[in-house]
């Protein structure tokens, strides 16, 4: 499918592959937004050139996606806003079920904390250089990823620690 | 003072793991500076836990303060107390079906949610709307930001110490409410929008109340400017608190009309229009202070706006039908459902399976909410189910700034500052 991109797009897409040719895994377009998968070790590059070079100033979220089943199970989506052209960008990267990690981009946007910490607390995917990467909804002692696909709608009987009902109990 | 003695203190006998490692993020954070812990005889030092149960905090949101005196050396902010899991639910739901739950995100304002939801689920599915539909939608919109901004003034206002203010301004909602009832059939948690368009066109009744409304609040909006503008203790309370600068700003990411309070005005409804808001003439308030008080102006602005946009949607309104005729894209009309085989099978099918997106297919649509920009990205499997939904909730992002914003504050001010960023912890802890 050829792509049918704005001016400000076509400039960040030729932008991205002259600078990171091998970096650059696939641009696709779906419903009119752009994606654009990167590998996973070069994140912080790319995220510097397109906040430096291509006025993408303000991250807008950062979510993950579980491809249940799939190869490189985790997906990082990094929803970018340019405030000089108004273009929005989706940056992509992937990773592992074993052991996911991928470089923390606070350094770029410090709007990235809470939002790499929500990904964390939901999935389990860990940042790397992330100032503070504590679960930010559950609490620490609960065990368990909820928004992986394994983890059941009803929750898991016992995993968090419910307040005694009864007012003598200390415990 | 060191961790070990705040955790003996503290004595925490509910999850321990979680609250041992907030008081030491709250330890480490601002590392770098210097610690003068060692002479304190005084004990000016202290850890102040700040809600989650607090009038003051909007909800059920917590703060931990390290206060020197009474000023805010260092901040955390714990939430998640509202967590419920929505995009959990989400994955497990229709579209449709899902829509009631975004009513609960942000509470103040559900028929924003609404919208956004089924515009989103429009975007990935190609379903057109209606002329109509987008027009009555943009009027429930705009009722919600004024719904929306009228209990942030009242509680703003209250957490600066006035009370009565705060029922004047629900007086204002309660014919808010009113008007929904009269849209929708509900007060509180509309579920007027339907994917496709709305449930039902607006009766002559309610456009009545809608006219009279509009008509009548510009006087109530005056006489709060009456009261507030030239306020001494308002101004000294709100002026040079929690003072954000654009850059920063920026930065942080902050949204909605905490960032056009800096001096940056994005908003969605300019930036990439959705609905018919191309058609319409508004502006976009902005200030530069990037204080409290620059929050109270640009969003008692943005009512005027919204009051601007209401009638020129009531006198753009064009006839027609308010919801797609497609039965594979929306719900058929109630009486087709009861006078026809096909209607009621249509129906069925609509709640059984509902409305299916290509597989593979992606997007994210999102709206101005009267928080800021409230965006839904949907990913889809080709079922009627999304593969993963994403809320993209502006008080979340509004609360990051809280955390940047408080240090160095006064403690009295944490609650104007709190009340002045206007988050909702539904929407936050999604």
């Amino acid at each position: 499918m050829s792509l049918q991109l704005s001016d400000p797009l076509q400039n960040t897409v030729d932008g991205l592959t002259e600078n990171f040719s091998d970096k650059v895994i696939e641009v696709y377009q779906s419903t009119g937004d752009t994606f654009i998968r990167v590998e996973a070790d070069a994140i912080v590059e790319i995220a510097t050139y397109l906040r430096d070079k291509q006025h993408y100033v303000y991250l807008s979220d950062i979510f993950g996606i579980d491809r249940y089943t799939s190869e490189e199970r985790f997906e990082v989506v990094y929803n970018l806003l340019s405030l000089k052209t108004g273009a929005r960008v989706f940056v992509k990267v992937r990773c592992e079920e074993e052991d996911p990690v991928v470089d923390s981009v606070t350094s770029v946007w410090p709007a990235a904390g809470w939002n790499e910490r929500e990904v964390y607390d939901m999935f389990g995917v860990f940042f790397n250089n992330h100032p503070d990467l504590r679960r930010i909804f559950l609490p620490e002692d609960f065990q368990y990823f909820p928004l992986r696909k394994e983890f059941p709608l009803l929750g898991i009987p016992g995993s968090i620690e419910l307040p005694s009902t009864t007012p003598d109990n200390d415990q | 003072m060191k961790l070990s003695d705040i955790q003996s203190k503290v004595n925490s006998t509910f999850f321990k793991e979680h609250q041992k490692k907030l008081y030491q993020s709250l330890e480490d954070k601002h590392t770098s500076i210097e610690e003068l812990d060692e002479g304190d005889p005084l004990t000016t030092k202290m850890i102040l836990n700040m809600g989650p149960q607090h009038p003051a905090t909007h909800g059920v949101l917590r703060l931990v303060l390290q206060l020197d005196g009474e000023t805010i050396e260092k901040n955390k902010l714990d939430i998640g107390y509202l967590h419920r899991g929505v995009e959990k639910i989400a994955e497990n739901k229709t579209y449709q079906e899902f829509m009631p739950y975004t009513d609960r995100m942000d509470y103040l304002s559900p028929y924003s949610n609404n919208v956004a939801l089924c515009t989103a689920v429009e975007k990935i599915a190609s379903v057109e709307v209606p002329e109509r539909a987008h027009y009555i939608r943009m009027i429930g919109c705009e009722l919600a930001r004024i719904s929306s901004h009228l209990l942030w003034l009242g509680t703003m206002v209250m957490d600066a110490g006035a009370i009565s203010f705060f029922i004047w301004t629900f007086k204002e909602r309660e014919k808010i409410y009113d008007i929904m009832d009269r849209i929708g059939g509900h007060r509180f948690t509309i579920s007027h929008s339907r994917i496709g368009g709305v449930a039902n066109d607006l009766t002559d009744e309610a456009t009545a109340y809608i006219k009279e409304f509009i008509n009548t609040f510009p006087n109530e909006l005056r006489d709060y400017h009456k009261l507030l503008d030239r306020n001494r203790i308002f101004f000294d309370r709100n002026e040079a608190t929690g003072v954000l600068k654009t850059e920063d700003a920026l930065k942080i990411g902050a949204t909605g009309p905490v960032l056009r309070a800096c001096g940056y005005a994005l908003d969605i409804r300019k930036l990439s229009p959705y609905a018919r808001y191309n058609e319409v003439d508004f502006n976009i308030p902005t200030r530069l202070e990037g204080d409290n008080l620059a929050r109270y102006y640009v969003r008692m602005e943005e009512m005027g706006e919204s009051i601007k946009i209401i009638k020129q949607c009531l006198e753009k309104l064009p006839k027609g039908p308010v919801r797609t005729d497609n039965a594979k894209q929306s719900y058929p009309s109630k009486d087709e459902v009861y006078y026809s085989m096909e209607g009621m099978i249509h129906d069925f099918m609509m709640t059984d399976t509902g409305i299916c997106p290509p597989e593979g297919a992606e997007s994210y649509h999102a709206v101005e909410s009267p928080k800021g920009e409230l965006g839904y990205y949907i990913q889809s499997d080709g079922t009627g189910h999304p593969w993963r939904l994403k809320i993209n909730a502006p008080s979340f992002t509004n609360l990051q700034v809280l955390e940047n914003v408080l240090d160095g504050e006064m403690v009295a001010d944490t609650v104007v500052i709190i009340g002045g960023l206007d988050p909702v912890l539904g929407e936050a802890d999604k």
